[in-house]
C-alpha cells in the first residue's frame, strides 16, 4: 500500500507472500538435529471468510482439491475470532508435501483474488516431552515465528526465543516480536 | 456540533486578529494558530482520552478486544494501536493519534455490550482504516489551512485597505470582518465534504479488510438506532469528539447535510453493498 494511496483513503489489503513458505522442510530438519522436535505431520492455513457466493464456492473448490489425492480429508474449522482454519494431515515425515498442500490452499485462494484474506498457516511440532510447537508463517509480513502453548492462554516465550535462535537461517523471521501473534484455538497444535 | 464549531472559530479568528493589532505583526499571530493546530495533532491521543475519559487497557484487562485487533492489524500489516476502553453507554468508538505507531483505538463500554463480535470487528476495522489513512494528520491540516485562510484574509485586507482608506463607504473593519468569515464559511464546508470523504473510504477499507461489509452495515444500523435513543444530554457533553467518531453522537437531521461531519446512514449502507456485490462477484 503506497502512502500516497493511504493518504488518499484508497487503500487495498495487502497481498500474501506465498513463497517463502517452501523454506520450511529446511527449518523442519535443523529443528529436529538441534532440539529434537519432530514434525507432527499437521499443518494449517487460517483466512478469513469473506461474505458472498464467490468465496464459498472456492472454499468447496479448495477441499475438493485437497482431497483429491486420496489422504485424509481436510478438516475446516471456525475459531472465536470468525477466521477459518483448513487443517491438513500428512505422514509426520513429508513435510514437503505437508508444505504443497498448504500451498495449495493459499494459490487457489491467490488465484480467485481473496489472496488479502489469509491471515498465517502453521507447520505443527513435537518437542521431547510432548511439548507442542508451532512454527507460524504471517502472509502479510513474509516471515514466521514459533509459537509454543502452554496451557491456558500461556505460552512459552523460553522456549520460542530458543527456536528463533535455531532457525534464523533457513527462515526468514519475524524480528517485531510484538507481531508474534498468539493463535489460540488454531486446531490440531 | 456545526453552531458551536462556527462559533468557536469565529472566536478563533478574533484572538488572532487580536494578536495582530496588538503586535503589528502577522508572524506573531500565524505562529499562534499554526502552533495550536499543530499541537492539537501532535497531543490528539491524549487529548481525545481524556475528554472520553477513557482509559487505556492491556491484554490482560481485555484479552478479546485485544486477541480481534491483533488478527486485523496482522491481516492488514500495520503496527498495533494502542487499545482503550471509555466507560460510558453511548455506542462508540474513535481512532485518534499523531501517525499510525501513535494511535490510539478506543471502543466505549456501551459498544462492547450491543454489537455481537462480527460487528465489532467491522467497527474496529474501519477504525484501523482511519489510522491507516492518517486521517487525524488529514484532517488537522485541512482544518489548519482554513483557519489560515480565513486569517490571511483578514490580515491581507486590513493593511492592504488601510492605506486608501474611504471615509464615505463602508467602515473597513466590517468588511474585513465579513470576508474573513466568508473564507472560513467555505474552507468549513469544504473540510466537512472531505471529512465525510474520508469516512466512506474508511468504511470501504474496513470492509475490504475483514471481507464482511454487512456486519459493519449492521453495526452503524444498530449504533445509529441507539443513538436517536439515547438521552441528548449525554449527547452534548460528547459533542467535541464526534469528528472522530464512527457515527455522530447528535441527530444529523439537526443540521444541512452539507455541514455534516458523516455522511448519512443510507449513503454508507450503499457504499458497503458495493463492496458487498464486488466481493460477491466470480473471478
Amino acid at each position: 500500500m503506497s502512502f500516497w494511496d493511504s493518504l488518499l483513503g484508497r487503500s487495498k489489503p495487502k497481498q500474501a507472500n506465498l513463497d517463502a513458505l517452501f523454506a520450511v522442510p529446511h527449518a523442519a530438519l535443523t529443528l529436529q538435529a538441534g532440539a529434537g522436535f519432530a514434525p507432527t505431520g499437521v499443518g494449517a492455513v487460517c483466512y478469513r471468510e469473506n461474505e458472498g457466493g464467490a468465496f464459498s464456492t472456492m472454499q468447496t473448490d479448495i477441499r475438493a482439491l485437497l482431497d483429491a489425492d486420496g489422504g485424509p480429508a481436510v478438516e475446516r474449522s471456525q475459531d472465536g475470532f470468525g477466521f477459518t482454519w483448513l487443517l491438513t494431515r500428512h505422514d509426520a515425515q513429508d513435510v514437503s508435501g505437508l508444505v504443497t498442500d498448504l500451498h495449495a490452499v493459499n494459490s487457489t485462494l491467490e488465484n480467485h483474488g481473496f489472496g488479502s484474506s489469509l491471515l498465517c498457516s502453521y507447520v505443527g511440532f513435537t518437542g521431547p516431552d510432548d511439548t507442542p510447537l508451532g512454527l507460524v508463517y504471517l502472509y502479510k509480513r513474509g516471515t514466521f515465528y514459533p509459537f509454543a502453548p502452554a496451557g491456558d492462554q500461556r505460552r512459552d516465550n523460553s522456549l520460542e526465543l530458543q527456536v528463533r535462535g535455531l532457525v534464523g537461517d533457513d527462515v526468514p523471521l519475524e524480528k517485531e516480536l510484538d507481531r508474534w501473534l498468539a493463535i489460540w484455538g488454531a486446531p490440531g497444535l | 456540533m456545526g453552531v458551536v464549531g462556527f462559533l468557536l472559530v469565529v472566536l478563533y479568528l478574533g484572538v488572532g486578529a487580536a494578536l495582530v493589532v496588538y503586535s503589528n505583526s502577522i508572524l506573531i499571530g500565524a505562529i499562534v494558530v499554526g502552533g495550536l493546530a499543530w499541537a492539537q495533532w501532535y497531543f490528539s491521543d491524549k487529548m481525545a482520552l481524556a475528554s472520553m475519559r477513557a482509559r487505556v487497557v492491556t491484554p490482560e484487562q481485555a484479552p478479546e478486544l485485544h486477541a480481534m485487533i491483533d488478527r486485523l492489524v496482522a491481516l492488514a500489516d500495520m503496527p498495533k494501536p494502542r487499545v482503550a476502553i471509555a466507560d460510558t453507554e453511548l455506542p462508540n468508538a474513535f481512532a485518534t493519534g499523531r501517525s499510525p505507531n501513535h494511535s490510539v483505538v478506543c471502543v466505549t463500554t456501551g459498544i462492547l455490550r450491543r454489537l455481537d463480535a462480527d460487528e465489532l470487528e467491522g467497527v474496529l476495522s474501519h477504525e484501523l482504516a482511519h489510522v491507516a489513512h492518517r486521517d487525524v494528520a488529514v484532517m488537522t491540516v485541512a482544518s489548519a489551512l482554513g483557519l489560515l485562510a480565513g486569517f490571511i484574509t483578514r490580515w491581507g485586507l486590513y493593511f492592504g485597505g488601510g492605506r486608501d482608506r474611504n471615509s464615505n463607504g463602508v467602515p473597513v473593519w466590517l468588511v474585513v470582518w465579513l470576508v474573513s468569515i466568508l473564507v472560513y464559511a467555505i474552507s468549513f464546508v469544504l473540510t466537512r465534504t472531505l471529512s465525510r470523504y474520508r469516512e466512506l473510504s474508511a468504511d470501504r477499507s474496513g470492509a475490504y479488510l475483514t471481507g464482511k461489509p454487512s456486519a459493519l452495515a449492521s453495526a452503524l444500523t444498530k449504533i445509529s438506532g441507539d443513538m436517536a435513543r439515547i438521552p441528548t444530554r449525554d449527547l452534548r457533553a460528547a459533542g467535541s469528539m464526534n469528528a472522530f467518531f464512527i457515527t455522530p453522537a447528535i441527530k444529523s437531521e439537526q443540521f444541512m447535510s452539507i455541514f455534516a461531519t458523516h455522511p448519512p446512514l443510507d449513503r454508507r449502507l450503499e457504499n458497503l453493498a458495493k463492496v458487498s456485490a464486488d466481493l460477491g462477484r466470480p473471478m
